[in-house]
């Protein structure tokens, strides 16, 4: 073992703090935009344009975080698990991708669905209970969401193995070559699913970007139930790279994985993101963190706030002013309401079609299950 | 034109449509744990690495659910796996990625996405292993919605429903009875029509005291024992269940209705297997014509035993023929 090995073994990077010296940033909580020699060529083609709409997606997608949760409170939905405080790693990472590259979400990933393209009623429809998932995955490249925690990290894996099949990574081409990403959290990294993925997409060279959002806590558990070493040192292990960066910096999480996805459709994958950042909110609308975290840590988890870093950069950087800001403010609302009123009007499907998506081919026992259910439901109507 | 008899083993039979599957459709991918130059622990994919390349017969890492999970990826992404589970007690790390991610991803996406996906599994016991080689772990699977459930017990039937499998827009489980893979039979291996349909049941042989139904590796042995009881004067109508889920229960059904008699062997426990869902349903149908409880003749309800004792588990030709004679007491 080399002494550099040693060495970092014993005073690894923590898996806590403020994210360490290793962890990539572009703006800090202050909003100061700091260089990186790596990363900064990833950003500078982001013209004030890209960023205002940046601003916008992470205003909006908080609206609809917060909507979630307000419904869930008012009977309209049966749970919300919120985003709170993971806007910019959702919106960065999503903004990153190509149309034609693939998404797996854990069920946390409202952010990384909107900015694809999805209807913002798609989350909704799965915690209202009108449904499983109920969106067409190929509409956006945007999978359903996966509940079982981490088993979306295998679906990722061997997606990315037919990409490669298909030929599909390393042409040159940039409207072919294809990148997947994949979504889990600091949680599932003790997930086999999870570790299994990592050894099959390196041994296959798979196309896929893995994307943890550390946000330190799994429901109770703070990270260091879950691990060691910091998330982002376990891709070494299984022989690919692996990097933290500021999850609550658009500009840094947009970056890295701009450079991420361009190595994957360069045919150089798998690798690994921790995407450093705090559930600022509850795991989900049933769940208590007072009962397991303190207020002081939140409390400081404010000071890095996602959307106000990159209103202070605009803002000091002139490039948008109260007016602008004011707008964003009156879509966000009008979104709401929107929002709102497409949940409390979506339909419930009638009991008979329960049975119609069970199978792909004719099934005797859903169609003999159906009539049943038909008949006893008409033997009512014929009794009154 | 005239047909091309030869004498196959039940293996090859499997080896032989996995080929022609993979001849037919280039969409076709084969992944499992040492099925690449080795062909497999049984030998099924023999060769098959060699004419399509590692890119269509993969060997994948040692872990079970990573040869599903991404399976099913690869589903999604437009192919049609063919994942190789080694032994029956090797399924259950993938357990998940079958009863919540393959059965239900189609329903989930109100059918959006299919996932045709085969997921082979050697089971049963008689081969002397050590455990969890042994299993007949296929309830679990019938039980679950979303999965087709199927085994076969002859090489011409394992030539036919492994291409039908593949086929299939659904996700089958297919049953291999490992015991049974040196088993040869001559049939027509130039066909190009399927005698029969994947989910049918086939009556392998008319009898009119007792219906004897079962499935796998003791349809041989039902055979055997049909014809031992012929010689004492009893006519036993077999039934070679072919499929589990979906139940062919219409062929179960006719047959009860004309013996009044039913004894449905497994290897598998008793307690909530494929013979306890049988015989509810063929009671709900066949009250009036039942001259005797369906009986079981099935594995006792502990785990598989140590190779030496498997005799005393599986149900063989007597305890097979005990069965007749406990239905025909009444």
């Amino acid at each position: 073992m080399s002494d550099k090995v040693v060495a970092e073994l014993q005073e690894p990077t923590p898996a806590v703090g403020d994210g360490g010296p290793d962890m990539i940033q572009l703006l800090t909580p202050e909003g100061q935009r700091v260089s990186h020699p790596d990363y900064d060529k990833y950003v500078a083609d982001l013209t004030p344009e890209d960023l205002r709409s940046f601003y916008r997606d992470l205003v909006l997608i908080r609206r609809l975080d917060a909507e979630g949760y307000a419904l869930q409170r008012q009977g309209e939905l049966g749970l919300w698990p919120s985003l709170l405080g993971q806007e910019a790693a959702q919106v960065g990472s999503g903004r990153a991708l190509k149309p034609h590259d693939f998404v797996f979400p854990t069920y946390r990933e409202h952010g990384v669905g909107f900015v694809r393209g999805m209807d913002p009623q798609s989350s909704l429809q799965l915690f209202r209970g009108v449904s499983q998932g109920g969106w067409d995955p190929q509409e956006n490249n945007f999978h359903l969401y996966t509940i079982v925690i981490g088993a979306q990290a295998l679906h990722a894996t061997g997606y990315a193995m037919g990409v490669r099949m298909d030929g599909n990574v390393g042409t040159g081409d940039p409207d072919r070559d294809t990148a997947v990403i994949c979504y889990f959290g600091d949680g599932a990294s003790s997930q086999g699913d999870v570790n299994e993925a990592f050894v099959y997409a390196a041994s296959f060279d798979a196309p896929v970007v893995f994307f943890c959002q550390n946000n330190q806590w799994a429901i109770s558990e703070p990270v260091e139930k879950q691990t060691r070493i910091p998330l982002f040192q376990r891709a070494r292990g299984f022989g690919f790279p692996g990097v933290r960066v500021d999850g609550n910096d658009i500009l840094a999480t947009y970056a890295v994985t701009q450079h991420c996805l361009d190595e994957a459709r360069n045919g150089n994958g798998p690798l690994l993101i921790e995407a450093y950042t705090y559930r600022m909110g509850a795991h989900t609308t049933a769940d208590d963190p007072t009962k397991y975290r303190v207020s002081a840590e939140v409390e400081e988890w404010k000071f890095r706030d996602p959307i106000l870093r990159l209103k202070t950069l605009l803002a000091h950087e002139g490039m948008a002013d109260e007016e602008f800001f004011a707008r964003i403010d009156e879509e966000a609302d009008q979104f709401a309401a929107e929002l709102r009123e497409g949940c409390v009007t979506m339909e419930t499907m009638p009991g008979e079609t329960m049975w119609d998506h069970v199978y792909a081919e004719d099934h005797p026992v859903m169609e003999a299950e159906r009539a049943a259910y038909l008949a006893y439901k008409a033997s009512f109507e014929e009794a009154n | 034109m005239a047909g091309q008899l030869e004498k196959v083993t039940l293996g090859k039979s499997i080896t032989n449509g996995l080929r022609k599957a993979m001849e037919v459709d280039p969409k076709v991918v084969l992944i499992g744990e040492d099925i690449g130059k080795l062909g497999g622990v049984f030998r099924i994919t023999e060769g098959l690495q060699k004419d399509f390349g590692e890119d269509r017969v993969i060997d994948s890492p040692l872990a079970e659910s990573g040869i599903v999970g991404t399976a099913v990826g690869m589903a999604l992404r437009g192919y049609r796996p063919v994942c190789e589970i080694q032994f029956d007690g090797f399924v259950y790390p993938a357990f998940d990625q079958i009863v919540s991610q393959v059965a239900k991803m189609h329903a989930r996406a109100l059918g959006a996405v299919k996932i045709p996906m085969v997921i082979r599994i050697p089971f049963g016991g008689g081969i002397g292993s050590p455990e969890h080689h042994s299993e007949s772990p296929e309830a679990y699977f019938a039980h679950t919605a979303g999965l087709r459930v199927v085994a076969c017990s002859n090489p011409e039937d394992a030539h036919w429903m492994i291409q039908q499998a593949v086929a299939c827009d659904d996700p089958v489980i297919f049953f291999e009875p490992k015991r049974r893979y040196h088993d040869r039979a001559e049939y027509d291996t130039s066909a190009t029509v399927a005698p029969r349909g994947l989910f049918e049941a086939n009556v392998l042989r008319e009898g009119t005291d007792v219906t004897l139904l079962g499935y796998g590796p003791v349809v041989k042995t039902m055979l055997e024992s049909a014809a031992a009881a012929e010689a004492e004067g009893t006519s036993i109508e077999v039934i070679d269940l072919r499929s589990l889920s979906p139940l062919p229960i219409e062929t179960i059904v006719a047959s009860v209705r004309k013996t009044g008699r039913l004894v449905i062997v497994q290897e598998a426990s008793s307690y909530l297997g494929m013979a306890s869902e049988i015989s509810a349903q063929v009671t709900e149908q066949c009250f009036y014509e039942l001259e005797a409880p369906v009986i079981r003749v099935a594995g006792a309800n502990i785990p598989y035993p140590p190779s030496r004792m498997e005799e005393e588990f599986l149900p063989d030709l007597d305890r097979i023929l005990d069965g007749v004679d406990r239905a025909l007491a009444y």
